[in-house]
């Protein structure tokens, strides 16, 4: 509680609780429709001059390469590593150039222009629209003339670089330059396509290998002080297999925060961006990954073997470009700069606490800002009311239940694109053909693929059943960060079936602290969420709130049964996994071997039809969870010569079991603010 | 004989002497300006102090200041900027090498840069009214004993307004439009260093508080009197202690009391051949004492050093006593050096009455240059290197591109056809044939002394390494201008304040790396912030690089808008100004490397010196002054 309360954070969230419904986003543009009217050549030929940073120092890529070789920083870690290792400093600066060859992009506006044509022909056999809200645009293309810009898009698919690159290129904005990861590079021509339209490249991990830390840091710091292009990447750090936000990664953004925090600019915009796919180009590949089966390494084959998709149908794409937020606004008061002043600028600087909190926030609040701005489709509520109807659910009942949904994440402030040109049934109809490939309608009914057709449930069966309950819980998850502190507040109501406000409180506490890995919370507001989570079920009649008090209203126990169920499969599979952990394991083990562990024990379970929660399969579920678990101390989590061992302490398990598994109040704090 | 002066050319003199005439113009050694004086002439026989004293020397500001200075802005009455009958800009009176000229594109500069409108005009009142200025209240007591010390004084309310002020800008503006919640009640003229010992025992009998008042040109509000302060002030003006006491030769030193000003100081030492080359821009009216108090700095500090290099002796007047070393030798290792506690005190601790300054003899020959970089970045560099070389010249000053063009507004009325084609001309090599953007390009002035030869070839060394900054030299005239404008400048102040233009300078040390991006990251806070306090018109927002030093160098930003459309633009200037402050301190600058704390810095005291170094100037204050009779309430 003390934790929660005490640290206000000034950037934090503020939850705008009046506006929440009518709060006003940008229309949508959809920039195909034109594609589709006029030549793509002449559109890849275009006269392309886009507006650029006025502190801009032009200059080509391979003068900032140079200079990357030639800064301080870069030079002083050359010297220490040349000490160290009694190398001599040419050898050392050598490999830097080599690393700078392997990472750097190559801007070419040939490439572009290919990727321009090539890409107009393949989305408009994909998507049938591809939206763009203009205003998010006119205030990004005002954005860039003021002060270097970092587009932070979410991560959904491959599609989305691409996307963002080419939407820019439309509109004549700048490029950007894109930290992808480096197996992209596996890819030949493609590859160096890429590269040529503004994408570099970053090894997966390289916190050990000094020189490669300090060339890329300063190859990306280079870029935001001369205001060369925007720079783009990724805070998830990967595409995302379950359409969840992930957990935000920290590296990259404070290294585009650095010159601001040096002020070798005088500030930077961090842009937003939310990219919604009514359908994933990726659904199925993430679904067999996240049930084990391994990620095909990328490769040009593999790309023409994809061309099969094009024939496929894969609907509407919104792309949402939210206000820029600006660094020196959200750092004003919060960060003292006195340490800078003493250490030359040039030095390695560990980053100091309060700097690395900020960073940690502000991590937080743009992914918290994507999501606000993430289209939801009727898909998304239509797959979440089949999930809790399963095998299958009559048409004009799923009718009936989208609808309510739809009144019910509208309350709770979802971006809902509805359809509201046509009736109930046939935006329905529609997006169940859409995702026919999950989904079919047999007489009046809308059932599931692959489930419930034979009863011997075999282990390749199960597999099948988690095959697609994984391919639409990916579409109920986008559902997810929108509902999550409502509902993690009425199945704390449930659980402690008790009425206090501060026992339901610390259960909330407790759940949302446990996931905090599968959702996302902007950290050390715990009572704020909880505050946010009762004003939206007051809002909607779910509860009602004394000073003292929670209770459900009469009507109240249905949503809270909806909303509970929603996630019911975190709340089992989390069981699930502590069981295992408190029955399997007896000693210590890695994550490869948990993950295997797991995997068996939950087809057992499944194969005997003792569980229904196919989604504990997902080794995305599995990894949260260990995650959790860490936190909680319930694991112990120790660094080994290859790798991470874990232990379990069984005494705080069966404890963290007991709070999960019962309706007994969990821990009595006292509370001061409830 | 400014007109003689300037017939000369540059370096065909001893140029120092040709430069202080220019600044002094007719008024050295007028016996009118000697003012008859309302109260009692100081009587200089209780005056001999030690050594050989010299008469007392005519001041240029005579005592009733008011006289031939401006009561209600900078400089002297008769000097000033008007716009004339055809609407033309002018500077009047004949003191300055700008003097009687016309400046045809000064107009259409402000009309541009800072949307100001001949028609939108606000005139200051003319006179002081002196039933709006707070009573003088002095006990009897301490009158008698004043009187009884023959030392001169005065209780009018022109003599107390003129000392309740320096010239920050919310000063001047509440002399035009206001009046000052409290004012010295009393004004004392001590006439040497005993008369000052006489009033601080006075002071500290009669429990007064003690505002020392050298030559008023404060910004840092150190002189405003501490609005709650019950009892009475005394304003101690220093003017009338202004002979150089005597002169040693051989060990090039000088003792001189304090209350002298810069011109009068460097006219008298030219007299018998020497300077002391400190020439802070406020050297026309600015005093010895005050250049102590504040820590000054001085334009050709890389010849002659700062104040704190240029010091051998001390004697300040405390309530405790007199602090003073008994040696006057070039270095000593005797703990902390006591003259470090006295240089910045601000008028904290008590009173400079004399001072013991190195002096050097007047050099041969004086040459100004310039050079043109083709962007501020390329001239910074090249300013580091030149710095890094230790080879700057007597002054060096890199100014932007705001205020390249600004210097071009203040040209005046071109002769003849011919220099305006020597002009076009050069233009159109630097911007066409060169390729400098002219909305890029920035300027440095140079300014050599020395040795003719030595000062030829170091000329040669300073353009060298300036051709690899891409720096082109841009001749005399530009760099001369360049200095005279520093001059003008705080007049020029007083032309906006008449067409709704406020403005100010501050200024700041910084290392040599984060100059540009600190000079970058203040401009453009400043335009920020009067874009958010809403000012209508883009602000004029300016700095220029004015010292070299081997660690880093010192910064000096103009900054002035026009505040037509806003209800309270003093405020609004000092919310800006605050901001501005603190962009510079978060980008590694100091609090200030010349201007001092004052009140107007104060809040920032304990961040840039941490809490034991605050809570050592304290302790010394505590020691030195326990009853608070120098209560300015500067600094700490």
């Amino acid at each position: 509680m003390a934790t929660a309360a005490g640290r206000s954070r000034l950037g934090a969230p503020m939850y705008s609780q009046k506006e929440l419904t009518s709060k006003k986003r940008d229309e949508f543009e959809d920039i195909l429709e034109e594609r589709r009217q006029s030549s793509d050549l002449r559109y890849a030929m275009k006269c392309y001059t886009p507006v650029i940073y006025k502190g801009l120092s032009a200059c080509k890529p391979s003068a900032i390469k140079n200079s990357v070789v030639q800064s301080e920083q870069v030079q002083y870690v050359i010297k220490q590593l040349s000490k160290e290792m009694g190398e001599s400093t040419d050898i050392i600066q050598e490999e830097a150039i080599e690393i700078l060859d392997e990472m750097g992009h190559n801007l070419h506006i040939g490439a572009i222009r290919f990727f321009a044509f090539s890409l107009s022909k393949i989305f408009k056999r994909l998507f049938q629209r591809v939206c763009v809200n203009e205003e998010g645009i006119q205030k990004l293309q005002q954005a860039i003339q003021e002060h270097p810009v970092v587009l932070l898009p979410s991560h959904r698919s491959y599609i989305d670089f691409l996307m963002l690159s080419y939407l820019l290129y439309t509109y004549d904005l700048a490029l950007p330059v894109i930290a992808a990861g480096m197996d992209f590079l596996g890819m030949k021509i493609v590859g160096e396509l890429l590269r040529r339209s503004g994408a570099f490249f970053m090894r997966r991990t390289f916190s050990g290998n000094r020189l490669y830390w300090a060339v890329f840091a300063e190859y990306v710091k280079t870029m935001i002080r001369n205001g060369y292009a925007p720079i783009e990447f990724f805070l998830e750090g990967t595409r995302s297999r379950t359409a969840k936000t992930l957990t935000p990664k920290f590296g990259l953004l404070s290294i585009v925060m650095e010159p601001f925090f040096k002020r070798e600019v005088f500030d930077t915009y961090l842009v937003p961006v939310s990219i919604s796919y009514d359908r994933t180009l990726e659904e199925s590949l993430y679904a067999y990954e996240l049930l084990g089966v391994p990620k095909p390494k990328e490769s040009t084959s593999g790309l023409l073997k994809a061309r099969k998709i094009l024939s496929d149908n894969f609907g509407s794409i919104h792309v949402y470009f939210g206000q820029p937020v600006s660094l020196r606004t959200l750092a004003s008061g919060r960060i003292n700069w006195c340490p800078h002043n003493l250490v030359p600028r040039h030095l390695p600087q560990r980053l100091s606490e309060d700097i690395q909190e900020f960073v940690t926030d502000i991590a937080y609040k743009i992914e918290l800002l994507q999501i606000e701005n993430m289209v939801l489709s009727p898909w998304v509520l239509i797959a979440s009311v089949l999930l809790q109807n399963l095998p299958a659910i009559d048409f004009e009942l799923l009718v009936e239940k989208t609808l309510w949904l739809k009144g019910l994440t509208q309350a709770f402030g979802g971006f809902l694109e509805w359809p509201d040109n046509l009736c109930a049934n046939k935006a329905i109809t529609s997006s169940v053909a859409l995702h026919s490939n999950i989904v079919s309608l047999v007489n009046g009914q809308v059932v599931l693929n692959d489930m419930g057709m034979e009863a011997g449930a075999t282990e390749e069966l199960v597999f099948k059943q988690a095959l697609s309950i994984l391919m639409c819980g990916a579409y109920r998850n986008q559902l997810l960060n929108v509902f999550v502190r409502p509902s993690l507040v009425a199945v704390a109501l449930q659980m402690t079936q008790s009425f206090r406000k501060e026992e339901i409180y610390s259960c909330f506490n407790f759940l949302r602290d446990i996931f905090s890995d599968e959702f996302i919370f902007f950290p050390g507001i715990a009572l704020k969420d909880f505050e946010e989570g009762c004003f939206l079920l007051t809002k909607c009649n779910v509860i009602q709130v004394t000073p003292q008090e929670i209770i459900f209203t009469e009507k109240g126990n249905s949503v809270a049964a909806f909303l509970a169920a929603l996630f019911r499969p975190f709340m089992e599979g989390y069981q699930i996994i502590g069981r295992y952990l408190s029955k399997e394991i007896k000693e210590a083990f890695t994550e490869k071997q948990f993950i295997l562990g797991i995997r068996n024990f939950a087809f057992q379970l499944l194969e005997t039809g003792s569980t229904p929660c196919y989604e504990v399969l997902s080794s995305d579920l599995q990894k949260n969870a260990l995650a959790a678990f860490v936190r909680l101390d319930v694991v112990k989590k120790m660094k080994t010569t290859n790798g991470f061992t874990y232990t379990v302490n069984k005494e705080a398990l069966s404890k963290t079991a007991e709070m999960f598994d019962s309706q007994i109040p969990i821990r009595k704090l006292v509370t001061s603010r409830l | 004989m400014a007109a003689a002066a300037e017939a000369g050319g540059p370096g065909s003199q001893p140029a120092a002497q040709r430069r202080l005439r220019i600044l002094s113009g007719h008024l050295q050694g007028s016996p009118a300006s000697r003012a008859p004086e309302a109260e009692r002439l100081l009587s200089p026989s209780q005056c001999g102090a030690g050594g050989a004293a010299e008469r007392p020397v005519a001041s240029t500001i005579p005592k009733k200041r008011q006289e031939i200075l401006k009561w209600n802005g900078w400089g002297y009455n008769d000097s000033k900027f008007i716009f004339n009958k055809k609407g033309q800009a002018e500077f009047t009176g004949k003191r300055y090498r700008l003097s009687g000229m016309v400046l045809p594109v000064l107009k259409e500069w402000m009309e541009k840069t800072l949307g100001a409108s001949l028609e939108h005009k606000i005139t200051s009142r003319a006179f002081l009214n002196t039933s709006d200025v707070p009573p003088s209240i002095v006990n009897e007591e301490f009158l008698q004993d004043l009187r009884a010390t023959t030392i001169s004084y005065s209780r009018e309310a022109e003599d107390r307004v003129f000392r309740a002020h320096g010239h920050c800008l919310h000063e001047i503006f509440v002399l035009r439009e206001g009046m000052f919640k409290r004012i010295p009640d009393i004004v004392v003229w001590p006439g040497c260093h005993d008369d000052v010992v006489k009033i601080v025992e006075l002071a500290c009998k009669h429990n007064l508080c003690i505002i020392p008042f050298g030559g008023g040109t404060s910004v840092s509000s150190a002189l405003e009197c501490p609005a709650d302060e019950r009892r009475t002030i005394v304003s101690l003006d220093t003017s009338q202690m202004n002979r150089i006491l005597w002169i040693d030769e051989k060990n090039l030193t000088a003792h001189i009391e304090a209350g002298i000003i810069g011109q009068d100081l460097e006219r008298q030492l030219g007299e018998s051949g020497y300077c002391t080359g400190h020439e802070p821009d406020s050297m026309e009216f600015s005093s010895l004492g005050g250049w102590v108090a504040t820590r000054a700095s001085g334009m050709k500090k890389n010849i002659y050093g700062n104040i704190e290099d240029l010091v051998v002796h001390i004697k300040m007047v405390t309530p405790r006593g007199i602090i003073e070393k008994s040696c006057q030798v070039p270095r000593m290792s005797t703990g902390p050096d006591i003259h470090h506690f006295i240089m910045g005190s601000e008028g904290t601790l008590g009173v400079v009455t004399e001072v013991t300054i190195k002096i050097r003899p007047i050099p041969e020959y004086q040459k100004y240059g310039s050079v043109v970089f083709p962007n501020f970045e390329r001239g910074v560099a090249c300013l580091r290197e030149i710095a890094k070389q230790r080879c700057a010249p007597a002054s060096i000053r890199l100014v932007d591109n705001a205020q390249f063009q600004f210097g071009h507004a203040l040209k005046p009325q071109v002769a003849s056809i011919f220099t305006s084609f020597l002009d076009g001309l050069k233009k159109f090599y630097i911007t066409k044939f060169k390729g400098f953007d002219p909305n890029e390009l920035c300027v440095a002035t140079l300014l050599f002394e020395g040795d003719r030869e030595k000062v030829l070839q170091h000329e040669k060394q300073v353009y060298d390494i300036a051709a690899k900054f891409s720096g082109l030299a841009a001749g005399e005239d530009n760099g001369q201008r360049g200095y005279m404008l520093t001059f003008v400048i705080a007049y020029l102040r007083d032309l906006g304040l008449d067409y709704y233009v406020i403005g100010e300078s501050f200024e700041t040390s910084v290392p040599w790396d984060r100059v540009i991006d600190l000079c970058r990251n203040v401009k453009e806070r400043i335009v920020r912030e009067c874009k958010e306090k809403g000012v209508q018109f883009a602000p004029f927002s300016t700095c220029r690089v004015t010292q070299t030093y081997d660690a880093g160098a010192c910064v000096y930003f103009y900054f002035a808008f026009n505040y037509r459309g806003i209800s309270d633009p003093i405020r609004v200037y000092e919310q800006i100004e605050t901001a501005a402050r603190e962009e510079i301190l978060a980008n590694g600058g100091s609090l200030s490397h010349h201007h001092g704390v004052g009140k107007l810095r104060k809040q920032w005291m304990k961040e840039s010196i941490s809490d034991v170094g605050l809570g050592m100037l304290k302790s010394v204050k505590e020691y030195v002054d326990p009853n608070n009779i120098f209560g300015n309430r500067n600094l700490l």
